[in-house]
């Protein structure tokens, strides 16, 4: 099973990165950019587990490490094909 | 599983391993039979240039390398130099040119990695990381790209592992649009008697992998040679190395723990040729053989054919030789730091290579054939034509300035005078608390911990002299290197070079490099500077244009006392100001002529090697007397943008300076010329006599020009105001175009 | 006084610490191996700067799993004292023994430079040995220093009187001017509400030696000799 794990920035909180990339899309000439938010994606390969207990698990990954529940909030898709 | 079926060897696909017909010749008469498709491999990146010097050789051997000092000279992974008490100083330049090209983050990064290894497989850590670059117009969007990307690339690298970045140059010059330089150099120290050297000797020895798996980056022979008989969906192979400095930090400690075993019996890092290069150059040193078992090796991916584990460039990787018997001793110190450490084979008393996959013999080589029987070419030269044409300025022509407050503006704003301190305050420059004087001065100052030494270091170079002459341009690099070094209040003790060139098959390209190799061992030669190691990076050229030559040359110098060091920028109100040496009337090739009128010709500045040692040694002697408070050399936009750099330059409140100056050569000659072997110092007006008496017992020039305090940049030429402008003002020019740039 | 220097793969001031602590204050000092699962007694434990597993995914997000992290945080809470510096920092605030979060700076880019800092409250033991209100100037070196963290905790960070650094300019006035990574409120370095675990982004052992000029990150060091 593939956990597709999205981690981006709460609202609220002040994406630079973000702020940089939309900048640059405006440069070049994208005026109908209005925002853009970076984050990270992270693919996790996972063995032996109902999608059920994936979903607990893959959960807590994302609590515990992946994401920083201070500032980041995370959103994933579980996937049976390998 | 059977090894995939190998390329024919046919003249298409040898050609396509960059060898030629006449080298594949040779070959086969040295080997008295046809190599197989993995030799003939072995041989194209033994005998490239990068590997073999085999255009340079020849030139490069009448370079100083010997003297009292050294304890390893060339043909190590880097230079080592005796600095007393039992230590020695270990360091290198290298190119990363192409790569940074391609992938300018990715490629400057692992060049920093590279140099990195070079220094700690002598046993030597790591203390100080300089770097020389070279871009084209900074107007150009893609220059700013590739200048951000390598700034980045560097900063990323050097700041994870933990090795401060004290400094270097950044240049600009249409010559570099598609071509830019990133020259790394790296700094360490060690215990003399605890250096390890590229040696696989000892028969039934462990040959010991240790570090990354081996994937198949950075083979680019492969995937020019694949296209032509692999099927044609088979995606070219990426030929970017990436670099993880995360691992390099943990194979520093991990190696400098190793190496405090006698058990290590040596050691070369995996570098350009990866795999093929290590082994066979530590056998070859020992005059041993070397049997590998090629599917033991830590790999990436899957299905990697011999040809490919050879050729793979994957960073982060270490080959040693260890003891028969210690295997578990070394693998229980590259556990601790979660590194891969695997015995691959083992060395042999044979004098061949044979290597092994799954049981089959793959390779099986004479070492030496490999290694030492590199074709060496005497390549012809001859003197390029545009130099009549450059060489012809007619001063007369370009009238003298009215007032020097405008062009004194126009220089500092020149973007290769302009401040640098957007790409170093990206770099850590302090991390491992021995940066002394930081960067932005003329050297960076390494205070050497396990004594009271300090070590100086500056690189330095100028292509547009090189480009006009280039003996006297190289000579000029190492004077003033050896100038920036005795400012900073040290000795010159060792110096390595970065030979930066077009193509050599064409004779004015190699007369270029036969007159610079001339003129840095001229000068080293006088100095008595031996060249410890070094780098020769050719074929710098797009679409038929060559850069500028540029030699790149770093030194090292010694501070015996490492409280006496010296910065470059004025210290107090009240202090008198002078110059060490004297101003000519040049104005050839000089960074005024190009901002200005955008000139690059005339005759590059004269150098007196002899006056030039006696005023740096003047200096020295100021320096270590506590008599010079400062000493800055007076480079590129001459006097005028020296004296206003001392200004500004410091980490305290900026001081202004009112300089006095009688003269009747041109004006522009001598606020903005070049002319070598000149040092800007400041001391106490009490001291002025007794500089007057040292310089005039040298048989040298002195002259006292002035005094610190105001807020104002005052020059009066003969009595006339000749630039008056704030201090203040001067710095903001200065400051603001490499923040836009880069910004 | 016996002081921890914590080595974690990838940590690159650990050494610099050591210098300090040992060659320079003559303290008694010992390494500490990420490794190890127990710690000894100490007076003072330092988590130093770095790259701590290269600062892959969020600077400290890994090392708070190393082994020895589980008898740190125990040890904090039992009231020893703890500093972290720059990396460090970012471990303590990862781990939760300190609030709020360290993201990348506003420009982006990785700042080294030395910087003034104001000294808000000298009643820690990382701080007692000089007064609020001094200016100390201290290098910086990172990329992700921004210090952020929600209104309320900054509420409670400034009821609590948590915070100990600021920056500043040079005659000590706080603005946006002078803060070079874009922290909330120019914060450089906050305690606990016990005050015995200490982060701070700038590095104190860096301006410590008295080989250079400026010796003001002794007063950190200073603060907790006198407190032990």
């Amino acid at each position: 099973m593939l956990a597709k794990i999205h981690v981006t920035l709460k609202d609220g909180v002040l994406d630079t990165q973000g702020k940089a990339v939309h900048h640059a899309l405006n440069d070049l000439g994208y005026q109908e950019v209005k925002g853009v938010n970076l984050g990270k994606y992270v693919e996790v390969q996972l063995d032996g587990l109902s999608p059920a207990e994936a979903e607990e698990r893959v959960r807590e990954m994302c609590q515990n490490l992946l994401a920083n529940p201070v500032i980041e909030s995370y959103r994933f898709t579980l996937d049976s094909q390998e | 599983m059977p090894l995939p079926p190998s390329p024919p060897v046919n003249i298409e696909n040898i050609e396509s391993l960059g060898l030629t017909l006449g080298e594949f010749e040779r070959i086969q008469d040295l080997l008295g039979r046809n190599p197989n498709w993995t030799e003939l491999a072995i041989f194209s990146v033994m005998w490239s240039e990068h590997c073999s010097y085999k255009s340079s050789k020849i030139l490069l051997k009448t370079l100083p390398t010997e003297g009292p000092r050294v304890v390893q000279g060339p043909g190590e992974n880097a230079g080592v130099v005796d600095i007393g008490d039992g230590m020695v100083a270990v360091f290198k330049i290298e190119s990363h040119n192409h790569p940074s090209f391609i992938e300018p983050f990715q490629g400057a990064a692992t060049g920093v990695g590279g140099i990195l290894r070079d220094i700690f497989t002598m046993g030597a850590r790591p203390i100080a990381l300089l770097n020389s670059l070279r871009f084209g117009d900074p107007d150009e969007p893609h220059t700013r790209y590739l200048l951000k990307g390598v700034v980045s690339g560097i900063s990323s690298y050097g700041n994870c592992v933990g090795v401060p970045n004290v400094g270097g140059e950044i240049n600009f010059d249409f010559c570099y649009d598609n071509n830019n330089l990133v020259n790394v150099f790296c700094l360490g120290v060690a215990q003399k008697d605890r250096i390890f050297l590229g040696k696989a000797s000892g028969i039934g020895n462990s040959v010991l992998y240790v570090g990354s798996k081996t994937g198949r980056d950075g083979i680019k022979g492969a995937s020019m040679a694949s296209a032509s008989f692999e099927s044609s969906t088979e995606e070219m192979r990426p030929t970017v190395q990436v670099g993880d400095p995360f691992t390099e930090k943990l194979l520093i400690e991990a190696c400098l723990e190793a190496m405090q075993h006698d058990w290590v019996v040596g050691i070369q890092d995996m570098g350009a040729a990866g795999l093929t290069s290590s082994s066979f150059e530590m056998a070859d040193r020992s005059g041993t053989g070397i049997e590998l078992d090629l599917s033991k090796v830590p790999m990436r991916e899957t299905g990697m054919t011999p040809f490919e584990i050879l050729l793979s460039e994957s960073q982060e990787r270490m080959l040693f030789v260890i003891e028969n018997g210690r295997e578990d001793e070394a693998k229980k110190i590259f556990d601790k730091w979660d590194l891969d450490a695997v015995v691959i084979g083992k060395v042999t008393d044979t004098g061949i290579m044979r290597m092994t996959m799954e049981g089959e013999e793959v390779v099986n080589l004479p070492i030496d054939t490999v290694v030492e029987s590199a074709p060496q070419l005497v390549r012809p030269t001859k003197k390029p034509s545009y130099l009549d044409a450059v060489d012809n300025l007619n001063v007369k022509l370009i009238p003298e300035l009215e007032r020097g407050d405008g062009i004194l503006k126009l220089l500092l704003k020149s973007v290769n005078i302009a401040d640098k301190s957007w790409a170093y305050k990206q770099y850590d420059h302090m991390v491992g608390i021995n940066t002394l004087v930081l960067p932005g001065s003329d050297a960076a100052v390494i205070r050497v911990k396990e004594s009271q030494k300090a070590l100086a270091i500056s690189v330095d170079g100028n292509s547009r002299y090189c480009h006009l002459n280039p003996f006297r341009g190289a000579q000029i690099a190492v004077a003033e290197c050896f100038r920036n070094i005795a400012c900073s209040g040290g000795v010159p003790i060792g110096l390595t070079n970065c030979l930066n060139f077009g193509n050599p098959e064409k004779p004015e390209i190699m007369w270029q490099f036969e007159q610079a190799v001339a003129g840095i061992g001229n000068v080293c030669n006088y100095f008595n500077v031996p060249i410890v190691s070094g780098n020769v990076s050719l074929y710098n050229e797009t679409k038929g244009k060559s850069i500028y030559p540029t030699p790149i040359v770093a030194a090292v110098g010694l501070l015996e006392d490492q409280t006496k060091h010296c910065t470059q920028w004025f210290k107090n109100p009240g202090d008198r100001i002078g110059l060490l040496g004297l101003t000519l009337e040049e104005i050839g090739g000089t960074e005024y002529l190009e901002s200005y009128l955008d000139l690059c010709q005339g005759s590059v500045p004269a150098l007196d090697i002899q006056y030039e040692r006696k005023i740096q040694e003047l200096c020295i002697d100021l320096i270590q007397e506590d008599i010079a408070l400062s000493a800055h050399d007076c480079a590129d936009g001459g006097l005028a943008v020296a004296l206003a750099e001392a200004c500004f330059t410091g980490p305290g409140e900026s001081l202004g300076a009112t300089i006095n100056l009688y003269a009747s050569i041109r004006n522009d000659a001598l606020l903005f010329g070049e002319s070598q072997s000149r040092i800007v110092i400041s001391y106490s007006p009490d001291k002025k006599d007794i500089i007057e008496e040292k310089a005039k017992n040298a048989g040298l020039d002195f002259s006292d020009l002035g005094t610190v305090g105001g807020t104002d940049l005052t020059v009066n030429l003969n009595d006339k105001e000749f630039i008056k402008e704030k201090i203040s003002t001067l710095e903001e020019v200065w400051r603001e175009p490499l923040q836009r740039y880069g910004g | 006084m016996k002081c921890g220097i914590v080595v974690f793969p990838g940590s690159n001031c650990d050494r610099d610490s050591f210098h300090i602590l040992k060659e320079i204050l003559g303290l008694e000092t010992e390494w500490i191996w990420h490794k190890e699962n127990s710690l000894k007694k100490f007076d003072l434990v330092v988590l130093p700067g770095g790259f701590s597993y290269g600062d892959y995914l969020r600077p400290g997000a890994i090392s708070k799993f190393s082994p020895i992290m589980k008898s740190i945080i125990k040890y904090a809470e039992n009231g020893g004292k703890l500093l972290g510096i720059c990396n460090g920092f970012q471990i303590l605030v990862e781990c939760g023994l300190l609030p709020g979060v360290l993201m990348r700076n506003i420009s982006h880019a990785f700042i080294c430079d030395t910087v003034p800092v104001r000294l808000e409250n000298d009643q820690t033991p990382f701080t007692s040995s000089s007064s609020k209100g001094t200016v100390l100037k201290l290098p910086i070196a990172h990329a992700d220093g921004r210090y952020f963290a929600d209104e309320d905790t900054i509420k409670e960070l400034n009821d609590n009187d948590q915070i100990v650094l600021r920056y500043c300019d040079s005659s000590g006035t706080v603005s946006d001017e002078n803060n070079p990574n874009g922290s909330v409120t120019n914060i450089a370095g906050i305690v606990n509400k016990a005050k015995t675990v200490c982060g701070m982004m700038p590095h104190p052992e860096r301006q410590a030696d008295p080989l250079w000029p400026n010796i003001d990150g002794q007063v950190i060091f200073k603060s907790l000799i006198q407190s032990t």
